[in-house]
């Protein structure tokens, strides 16, 4: 599950994102900019690839929410389905026009062509709605109640638009653009680093940056309100979060890296205070201390270990994003352009793998930050999971499958982009009569 | 109507809808197999990448609708489904996902060499895929998928009716594939190859016939809670479906191509349906009702709610899509 997720998540970033960056360019080409529409071809050619991908994916996590997490479906699946028909119905929207917009290439009026990319972008905000609805209602349970161990009551509309829904949404939508729009301005860097600097690769790089650059700004921003009410909605992944081992009198200290040992941290760098107005948002309140918690519902050390890590991490990483992006706007309005700097372009080459590094992050610090349970208060892991005696070879071949998976889009994307370098236009299929005969003529001359 | 009935009926429209669409689509990898060597085969692979491309994966959200819907509206008879028919569901899991990545590959592979791999995975995963669907099938209508689920992970679908059901789904996918793609090439111009799919198709189309009525008398003993549905209440439907795919051959020997397609997807429309009628009350055979595994009333309204709005704003677009690759631009080009 975290694999196929782990990697679906990315893929649907492509989805959710890249539509509007290839509208932009679109526009720009019928506009008369050339380059614009060469890149908006190559793009839309690159997004089949990468959208085939990630709706396979997508399935695979449909079919594994009731293959993996019987107890959770069987039990919550009137609570927490509605979301995911929702989110079904803006596949198919997404799906339908991504066909319509692939294959509208030379057969639809040229000023009708390019809009196709809007309502993909629209399901890709409502998708990402109806996905994270799920994740926020597992974090912040509502909308049912448990009488003798029997959900009755239930209100699917109030689960679908629980308390937590709109922030994890917004952060979820501003990470896909951060990581498709710095992942796509990465690729142009690195033509850049290896010499190519005309036209095409500038504005191949901009146009992403820009959408990044804008999500990278209020990025930090959401992820920090994101944070209030966590101490008392999940107090313990607070805890985990923050490495509090007991309540402190007075203001919390902000602790940086180290290791949690038998309910101790060791080895981080306080800073005094600054844990609770990252956390709380005052100079006063305390962050409340893991020895709250029935020692049952706490993590265990590995897990508080993994979240605190990770969450750091992706705060780390954004805030290092955010900063990368405010140096190369500041230089720019100083007439610096930072694109002939390589060691700006290198760092560009990283910001793609950071932002993803960064959404990675997030979803194991709420996942695993949210241990024992799956539902907050109400379901444990143990509980949900299935008890299949294959588990372990099936995992095994889905590990191999998404591998062999990403080795073969990696090897195809590449010699896609190398192909056109070379100039080959349109990318004729290798099994079609043309390529075939041409092969054969090629066989009788030598 | 009752609330469960309509989200029933919803979900098994679902499933009607996959059969078609998706059952065209996978179909075309009966074909592709089939299409010979890289020279010989070349002009009927890129028809399927043409006829396919733009569709397939719309096509294949009627899986996940259904998927979604069903454990929405009857939650506990999906974690039955799901604990007991784990094995054939990973494999169909497995097709899926080999079928549509290898699918966008080929068409971008640099050289033959590739091309003749992604293309050999996306022709088996093509074909695996029905047959496991059609497996699950014949499970759940065979009684075999216990009401508390973790049923036997092996015999609950390796028996008579789970291999008539595997092999049914493979068959008339196949069947609707050919109709489409015959029309297709036809259409194009491309008369030579017209004909040569005009050949499979009809031996596609016998071999299916007579696989689903020497099934039927397999239920009989094997799944009788079905044959009885079948040969009483669903009887209609079945002769219909009998007539339709008998019709189809008879066009499309006589190269009336355009209207065969239309008798196909009735052949095989009336013979899911009549799989559903057969087997109504009953969403697991002999073990749940709908009525009974229905969730939350509460829920089942809001989903009602969902598919209505998704009719309203998918079918046209769907519609839209569907037309357009009907059209002499996008054809010819
Ligand atoms: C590109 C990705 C990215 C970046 C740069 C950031 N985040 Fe984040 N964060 C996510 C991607 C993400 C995520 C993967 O999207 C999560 C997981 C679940 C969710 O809703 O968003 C998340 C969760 C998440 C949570 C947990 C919410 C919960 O469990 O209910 C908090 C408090 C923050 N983030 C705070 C921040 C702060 C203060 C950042 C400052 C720089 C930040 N995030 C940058
Ligand atoms: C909405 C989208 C979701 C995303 C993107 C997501 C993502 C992730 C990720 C990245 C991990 C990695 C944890 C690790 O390997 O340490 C994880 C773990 C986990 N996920 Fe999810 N998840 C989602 C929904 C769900 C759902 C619906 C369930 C429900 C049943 C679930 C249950 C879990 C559990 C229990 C773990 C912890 C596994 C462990 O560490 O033992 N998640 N998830
Ligand atoms: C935050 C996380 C997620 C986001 C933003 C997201 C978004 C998307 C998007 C935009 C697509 C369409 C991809 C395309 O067709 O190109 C997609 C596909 C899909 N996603 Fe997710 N998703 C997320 C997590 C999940 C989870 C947890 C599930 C679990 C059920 C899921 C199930 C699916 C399915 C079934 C598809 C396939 C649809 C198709 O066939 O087109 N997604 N997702």
């Amino acid at each position: 599950m975290a694999l196929s997720l782990g990697s679906h998540i990315v893929l649907a970033c492509f989805g959710v994102a890249f539509p509007s960056m290839i509208f932009v360019v679109h526009i720009l080409g019928l506009r008369g900019n050339a380059t614009a529409l060469t890149l908006a071809k190559r793009w839309s050619k690159a997004s089949a690839v990468l959208f085939a991908i990630g709706a396979v994916s997508g399935t695979v996590l449909s079919f594994e929410m009731g293959l993996l997490w019987p107890g959770l479906m069987g039990k919550y699946g009137d609570v927490l389905g509605l979301p995911f028909a929702f989110e079904g119905m803006s596949f198919f929207i997404e799906a339908i026009f991504l066909g319509i917009y692939l294959y509208g290439w030379g057969r639809m009026s040229p000023k009708v062509h390019p809009f196709m990319l809007l309502p993909m972008a629209a399901a890709g905000i409502f998708g990402t709605f109806c996905v994270l609805s799920v994740n926020a209602w597992m974090n912040w349970p509502t909308g049912f109640r448990l009488v003798n161990g029997e959900v009755t009551d239930v209100h699917p509309w109030r689960a679908m638009f629980n308390e937590r829904v709109w922030l994890q949404f917004a952060h979820m939508w501003v990470g896909a653009f951060m990581v498709v729009g710095f992942t796509v301005a990465g690729v142009y860097a690195v033509g850049m680093l290896k010499g190519r600097r005309d036209a095409h690769h500038r504005l191949g790089f901009l146009v992403p940056f820009v959408f990044a650059s804008c999500a990278a700004l209020v990025q930090p921003v959401i992820g920090h309100v994101l944070g209030f009410g966590m101490d008392a909605h999940q107090p313990s992944k607070l805890a985990a979060f923050e490495f509090a081992e007991t309540t402190t009198d007075g203001a919390s200290p902000l602790r940086i890296g180290g290791v949690w040992i038998d309910g101790k941290p060791r080895g981080t760098i306080d800073i005094p205070k600054v844990g609770s107005l990252v956390a709380e948002n005052s100079f006063t309140k305390p962050v409340t201390g893991m020895d709250t918690i029935p020692a049952a519902d706490r993590p265990d050390d590995s897990a508080i270990n993994i979240a605190h890590w990770t969450f750091q991490s992706m705060i780390g990483l954004g805030s290092a994003l955010a900063g990368g992006v405010v140096l190369f706007w500041f230089a720019r309005w100083r007439r610096r352009d930072l694109l002939a700097n390589r060691w700006f372009l290198r760092g560009v080459a990283l910001a793609g793998p950071a932002a993803i590094l960064a959404l990675e992050f997030g979803w194991t610090a709420t996942e695993v930050g949210r241990q024992p349970w799956v539902v907050y208060g109400y379901l444990r892991t143990a509980d949900a999971a299935t008890d299949n005696p294959w588990l372990w070879w099936s995992l095994g071949g889905v590990t191999v499958l998404y591998v062999a998976m990403g080795i073969a889009g990696a090897v195809v994307l590449r010699s896609m982009s190398r192909r056109w370098r070379e100039g080959v236009a349109d990318l004729p299929s290798p099994y079609g009569p043309a390529r075939i005969q041409e092969t054969a003529d090629k066989g009788a001359h030598a | 109507m009752s609330a469960e009935l309509i989200v029933a009926a919803a979900l098994f429209t679902g499933v009607l809808a996959y059969a078609i669409f998706g059952g065209a689509d996978f179909g075309s990898g009966f074909f592709d197999a089939t299409a010979g060597g890289a020279r010989r085969g070349a002009e009927l692979r890129t028809l399927i990448d043409h006829s396919i491309g733009p569709v397939w994966e719309a096509n294949h959200v009627w899986l996940v609708y259904i998927l979604v819907t069903w454990w929405t509206a009857f939650p506990t008879a999906f974690a039955a489904a799901m604990t007991t028919l784990w094995l054939p569901l990973m494999l169909a899991l497995l097709g899926i996902v080999l079928r549509g990545a290898s699918f966008a590959f080929r068409k971008y592979s640099e050289t033959l060499g590739e091309a003749r791999l992604f293309g050999g995975i996306f022709a088996l995963s093509s074909l695996i895929t029905p047959f496991f669907l059609g497996c699950t099938a014949g499970a759940i209508a065979s009684g075999r998928v216990p009401a508390g689920g973790h049923g036997d992970l092996i015999t609950s679908w390796l028996n008579p009716t789970g291999v008539v059901g595997g092999l049914v789904a493979g068959g008339t996918c196949a069947f609707l594939a050919g109709s489409f793609l015959v029309a297709d090439a036809a259409r194009a111009g491309h008369e030579h190859l017209a004909d040569q799919l005009r050949i499979r198709m009809l031996g596609v189309g016998v071999a299916t016939g007579l696989v689903v009525f020497a099934g039927l008398f397999l239920l009989r003993s094997d799944a009788p809670t079905l044959f009885d549905g079948l040969s009483g209440r669903a009887l209609p439907l079945v002769l219909l479906s009998a007539g339709a795919g008998l019709a189809t051959l008879v066009l499309v020997a006589r190269r009336r191509y355009a209207v065969a397609r239309f008798t196909a997807v009735g052949a095989v429309g009336t013979v899911v349906l009549g799989w559903g009628v057969a087997q109504y009350p009953w969403l697991l055979v002999d073990q749940v009702k709908f009525a009974d595994a229905a969730g939350a009333p509460a829920t089942l309204h809001a989903l009602i709610f969902a598919t209505v709005l998704a009719a309203v704003l998918v079918v046209p677009a769907l519609a839209y899509l569907y037309y357009l690759t009907q059209t002499e631009r996008w054809t010819k080009h």
